[in-house]
């Protein structure tokens, strides 16, 4: 019986040794550092957006008329927009929208579907074929054009447009979840727990979950870019955030039609919304090239 | 043989499951999520004794699976509904739409193909070297770009400042008079070539070039991905080395005996592109102004066209499905491996 715990404890051991190796990797790579200090860098410009912005009011959406189409100056560093606001102020009160509603569309798409996946994957049977069914319908639309649909269904704003991205974007990693499960199912410590009569409810919580962690975390930095790529895509149709508030998207669409002249409106905020996303998939391919996924597939 | 034929029906039968569920999804998008339906399908216009009339047509009074029936015997007579945009059926403007964005698709796919599967080849070739390296770099900035982004930044180059290309639209209006063309296959390039319109053929042509790149940018870090992968697999292969003990020649080796295994998964990567790329289109035309079904899209979707966008919806799934149907099968062709698994 001695030899037990250390069978249920071997997964955590090995999941501190991989952070660890992780961040080695990461330090050593300047591409995949840099992403990362990007990365850290948006997120810190989005919860101190506020102080942040020389003209808070005019980033949330006040208008400042007798600036309107001011071209780039030291006053207002990427320009004024139609309506006369600081379009900097706007990118950096927009990137509280843009990075951190895509945060929690991945954070309730992993939450729906690696459970799912997991309990597929477990059980197997008709269990599984009944989820995995469901999951390839929802992957036989292309996940932006299903979340289009979805955002008609309920109507435009920023909060239908989240839950749109995530209907469409936990099957993906129900898919993943099942995958490592499967993998995780045939292991001694899975095993060892079936035999000492562990329930089938406890054993996904405690063995199986946490070991998904991993590859599930590396899938969510890769999907990070393309969520925020998908957020940003509805916001320039108009189906996300609806003005005054700043979207980077939207604020795209908004200077569309000065491209030639005053290009600065739709130029800044469409580089952010590419810095960002690039930065989420450099880090991306790093850690896949560390996990190599190809185990899982 | 048989066994080729038993995996294509096999495909058919899984498709068309997929198709029915799809339809259930569209179903429920349609008829049942929405908190008032018919009033969405009417338009922002709607008059009760309207809603009263279209909640019978549509059957939304009855159950749910009577509602169904309905909505799966019009789709099959191919009837997605009216438009209440432009008061037309919505197949009619799919329909209309399409060839426009299919000239740009198929363009656009061909030139990331064109691109990507060699730049693929070269960067597994010299794994770890410059070139590899930058072929990362181009892919992830291409499948980090914003298409809507990359669109008007091309624009802003080689309009703006160089003047090289046509800002937007499909052709220039005057050849309309000076150099009608004459309609065979909705493809204008195609069309100009086979009605040896060369003054028509050169504008559409330079029309394409712009709209193209931009769609191309994602699929084109895509395929090279994955041609890459699935070369440097083929690679390390025992009939490879063999090749290489034999002392023939690397080049040949590549080209010719590695990339004939590895451009079944590379095949199916771009089948799969293609279906992200038609959603792409929809934001290139935007910008672009190209007559397709991107801008109907958009306008519906501003305008809350509930049935045209239900019907897009669908028919966009319904072409993913069948682009990958289309894909395995051509796969087992290629790879008599496929069907025996």
């Amino acid at each position: 019986m001695t030899a037990m715990p250390a069978l249920t404890v071997e997964p955590e051991v090995q999941s501190a040794r991989t952070f660890r190796h992780v961040l080695s990797v990461i330090v050593r790579d300047p591409l995949s550092l840099a992403s990362t200090i990007v990365i850290l860098l948006f997120l810190l410009v989005a919860v101190f957006a506020t102080q942040l912005a020389p003209y808070p009011n005019e980033g949330a959406g006040v208008t400042n008329v007798p600036h309107r189409m001011l071209a780039p100056s030291t006053e207002h560093p990427f320009g004024a927009d139609r309506l006369g606001r600081d379009v900097l102020s706007r990118v950096i009160v927009g990137s509280r929208l843009a990075v951190i509603i895509p945060l929690g569309v991945v954070f309730f798409a992993i939450l729906i579907g690696v459970p799912l996946g997991a309990i597929a994957g477990y059980k197997g049977g008709w269990v599984d074929e009944v989820i995995m069914r469901v999951t390839d319908l929802f992957l036989a639309f292309p996940s932006l054009l299903l979340a289009m649909a979805i955002t008609a269904a309920l109507g435009r704003g920023l909060q239908n447009a989240a839950i749109a991205l995530v209907v469409s974007w936990w099957p993906w990693y129900t898919r993943l979840a099942r995958a490592v499960t499967i993998g995780l199912r045939e292991r001694y410590f899975v095993e060892a727990a079936q035999a000492t009569g562990v329930r089938d409810s406890v054993i996904i919580l405690r063995h199986i979950l946490p070991n998904t962690i991993s590859p599930i975390l590396v899938q969510a930095t890769v999907d990070l870019g393309t969520v925020i790529l998908a957020m940003g895509s509805l916001g320039f149709l108009g189906l996300g955030t609806q003005p005054p508030s700043p979207d980077w998207g939207l604020m795209v669409a908004e200077g569309r039609d000065f491209i030639l002249n005053q290009w600065w409106i739709s130029t800044f905020p469409g580089l952010a919304i590419f810095i960002v996303v690039l930065a989420f998939n450099l880090l991306g391919d790093t850690l896949r090239d560390i996990f190599d996924p190809r185990q899982y597939r | 043989m048989l066994r080729k034929l038993e995996f294509v029906l096999r495909r058919l039968l899984t498709s068309l499951f997929v198709l029915v569920g799809v339809s259930v999804i569209t179903f429920f998008l349609s008829r049942v999520v929405p908190n008032n339906a018919a009033a969405l399908y009417i338009g922002p216009r709607a008059r009760p004794e309207d809603i009263q009339r279209v909640s019978i047509q549509l059957g939304l009074d009855k159950p749910l699976p009577v509602q169904y029936t309905i909505y799966m015997r019009d789709l099959l007579h191919g009837d997605l509904g009216t438009s209440i945009g432009t008061k037309r059926p919505v197949l009619q403007e799919i329909l209309d739409r399409a060839p426009a964005t299919l000239e740009l698709l198929f363009t656009g796919m061909f030139l990331a193909t064109m691109l990507g599967v060699p730049l693929g080849v070269l960067s597994a070739r010299w794994q770890g070297k410059p070139l590899d390296v930058a072929v990362r770099a181009i892919s992830i900035v291409g499948v980090s770009m914003p298409a809507f982004f990359l669109g008007l930044m091309l624009q802003i180059i080689f309009f703006r400042n160089l003047d090289w290309l046509p800002l937007a639209g499909r052709i220039s209006n005057d050849l309309r008079f000076t150099n009608p063309l004459e309609t065979i296959t909705h493809f204008l390039v195609l069309d100009a070539l086979l009605t040896r319109n060369w003054i028509a053929l050169k504008d559409a042509a330079i029309h394409l070039v712009l709209p193209a790149i931009t769609l191309a940018a994602y699929p084109i870090g895509l395929i090279a991905r994955m041609t890459r992968a699935a070369m440097l697999e083929v690679l390390e292969q025992d009939y490879i080395r063999t090749a290489r003990a034999y002392g023939i020649r690397d080049v040949i080796i590549t080209y010719l005996y590695a990339l004939k295994n590895a451009i079944s998964p590379t095949l199916t990567v771009i089948g799969l592109t293609i279906a992200f790329a038609l959603t792409g289109t929809f934001f290139v035309e935007i910008i672009f102004n190209w007559p397709g079904l991107g801008q109907f899209t958009v306008r519906s979707l501003l305008n809350i066209d509930y049935p045209a966008i239900m019907g897009i919806t669908l028919f966009g799934a319904a072409a993913y499905v069948v682009i990958n149907l289309v894909v395995d099968i051509l796969q087992a062709w290629i790879d008599p491996r496929i069907s025996l698994k």
